[in-house]
């Protein structure tokens, strides 16, 4: 039979996809564990450098379980929902931003005169982390994202117990170009955010990212972060995904009712 | 014996896929900013284009004309998200920073160019010879361009300081050119330049 019949075409080309098929399936599932478990791990991770709990040598599970408790606040009324409402969507184990936010019934459209941080979809639900030392609450971290120049930057801010100073932030994932944009990532920077206020007397957010250095002497230095050279865009973007997220379009509800329990006491 | 070697290593000097056939241009511009994201990358081709390579090969005799460049991409596709998977599983930093040039291996003309020009007319065990050795050849292209960027883009090799940078306390201050994509351009230009000039005998005749 030559090669070019019908019939034999149709062998081959079903003998191929078969055997390449199968071998990407076995692929796939012996290695989704592994992936899966990187993939929290890296999560854990960035929640430890935000909140500056990582420490060299030490398991990061353990710290994570040691220190951290995670939390799902409703972000409309600002009030942590119980552990019964949680669900297979809603829970602090594998909590996807971007699932929840496309769920029909725990996602929303964020309208675009609000939406500075070019996100487009939000979740009502947020995971957020409690840093904890003997049952005190010591810092708040909190998950932001929002869009740079090439991509949506994903991270971490974390809030000190005084619910306005800054403790840190870092992102774990982006498409930022290497070296510019992708600095977001430096270490250096990232220190800067460290102490900064984010919210004025009144409450209103503040803190921002600004072109250049700032000025150190100025009373405004405090609410400043300087800005990375050779990637404007995604600084602004940077700038914008903090503002939107501290504001009352994320946080604020949240993070209103936390400082009513916390200065009423 | 001299055959087998001839096939090996004529692609990494006298044959690159890069700097004589200018083939995989696209990737090599695209994953070279730092040496580590290059060296993954540079295993992910030589294990695709082998084993695409002695796959086709394998199969030559039954390929059916008509649908012969759909069973070598349904091949070299299969092999490409195998490989993105164990990196995903064993190397996950790396493969956050190679994101989506892994996938793009399968556009990369250098494994069908190889399928095309040697697998589909050869034995299997030198097809995969041949994979090994554009595999090869890719390879030093994408670390000499990876070092070079490292080095001057960011002062570093392999994530290691090697000129202490300014914004540390050093006295190196880092060229932003060589972290974007254009640098790569230039050091492939170069390398070409440099190639032919050694082995005149690669220049194309006017």
């Amino acid at each position: 039979m030559s090669n070019d019949s019908t019939r034999k075409t149709i062998i081959v080309a079903l003998g191929v996809c078969l055997v390449c098929s199968i071998l990407v399936a076995t692929a796939a599932v012996s290695l989704s564990g592994r992936q899966q478990a990187n993939k929290k791990l890296d999560k854990i991770k960035n929640i430890l450098i935000a909140g500056d709990l990582l420490e060299d040598n030490k398991d990061v599970e353990k710290i994570y379980k040691d220190k951290i408790k995670p939390e799902i606040v409703n972000l409309e009324t600002g009030r942590i929902i119980s552990k019964d409402q949680y669900n297979e969507t809603l829970n602090v184990d594998d909590f996807d931003i971007k699932k929840v936010a496309d769920d029909p019934e725990y996602g929303k459209r964020v309208p675009s005169d609000i939406d500075i941080a070019l996100i487009k979809k939000m979740p009502k639900f947020m995971t957020i982390y409690e840093v904890k030392d003997m049952d005190q609450i010591e810092k708040y971290i909190l998950p932001v994202y929002g869009y740079g120049l090439w991509s949506t930057l994903y991270g971490f801010l974390a809030l000190d117990k005084d619910l306005k100073t800054v403790q840190g932030i870092t992102f774990y994932e982006h498409g930022e170009t290497p070296g510019l944009g992708g600095e977001v990532d430096n270490p250096r920077w990232k220190q800067l955010w460290k102490d900064k206020i984010a919210f004025d007397d009144d409450w209103n957010v503040k803190l921002t990212v600004i072109k250049g250095k700032v000025d150190a002497s100025s009373p405004e230095a405090k609410y400043q972060v300087d800005g990375l050279s050779g990637s404007t865009l995604t600084t602004r973007g940077v700038d914008h995904l903090v503002k939107f997220w501290l504001s009352d379009n994320g946080y604020g509800p949240f993070l209103a009712n936390q400082r009513e329990g916390m200065y009423n006491e | 014996m001299s055959k087998v070697r001839s096939i090996l290593l004529d692609p990494i000097f006298n044959d690159n896929p890069i700097a004589k056939q200018i083939l995989g241009i696209c990737s090599a511009l695209a994953v070279t900013s730092k040496l580590e994201t290059s060296i993954v990358m540079a295993l992910a081709v030589i294990f695709v284009v082998a084993f695409s390579n002695l796959a086709v090969s394998l199969i030559r005799h039954l390929i059916p004309s008509s649908i012969r460049i759909i069973v070598e991409m349904t091949i070299i596709a299969s092999l490409v998200i195998i490989a993105d998977q164990i990196i995903k599983a064993y190397a996950f930093d790396v493969s956050k920073q190679l994101s989506v040039y892994v996938g793009l291996i399968i556009t990369n003309c250098i494994i069908m160019g190889r399928a095309e020009a040697f697998a589909l007319k050869n034995p299997p065990v030198e097809s995969f010879i041949d994979g090994i050795g554009n595999g090869l050849g890719y390879t030093f292209v994408l670390l000499a361009v990876g070092a070079v960027r490292e080095l001057f883009g960011a002062g570093k090799l392999l994530g290691y300081t090697v000129f202490s940078i300014n914004t540390e306390g050093g006295w190196y201050m880092p060229n932003g050119l060589f972290v974007l994509s254009p640098s790569a351009f230039i050091l492939i230009g170069l390398l070409i330049w440099i190639i032919r000039t050694w082995k005149p005998e690669q220049v194309e005749e006017e």
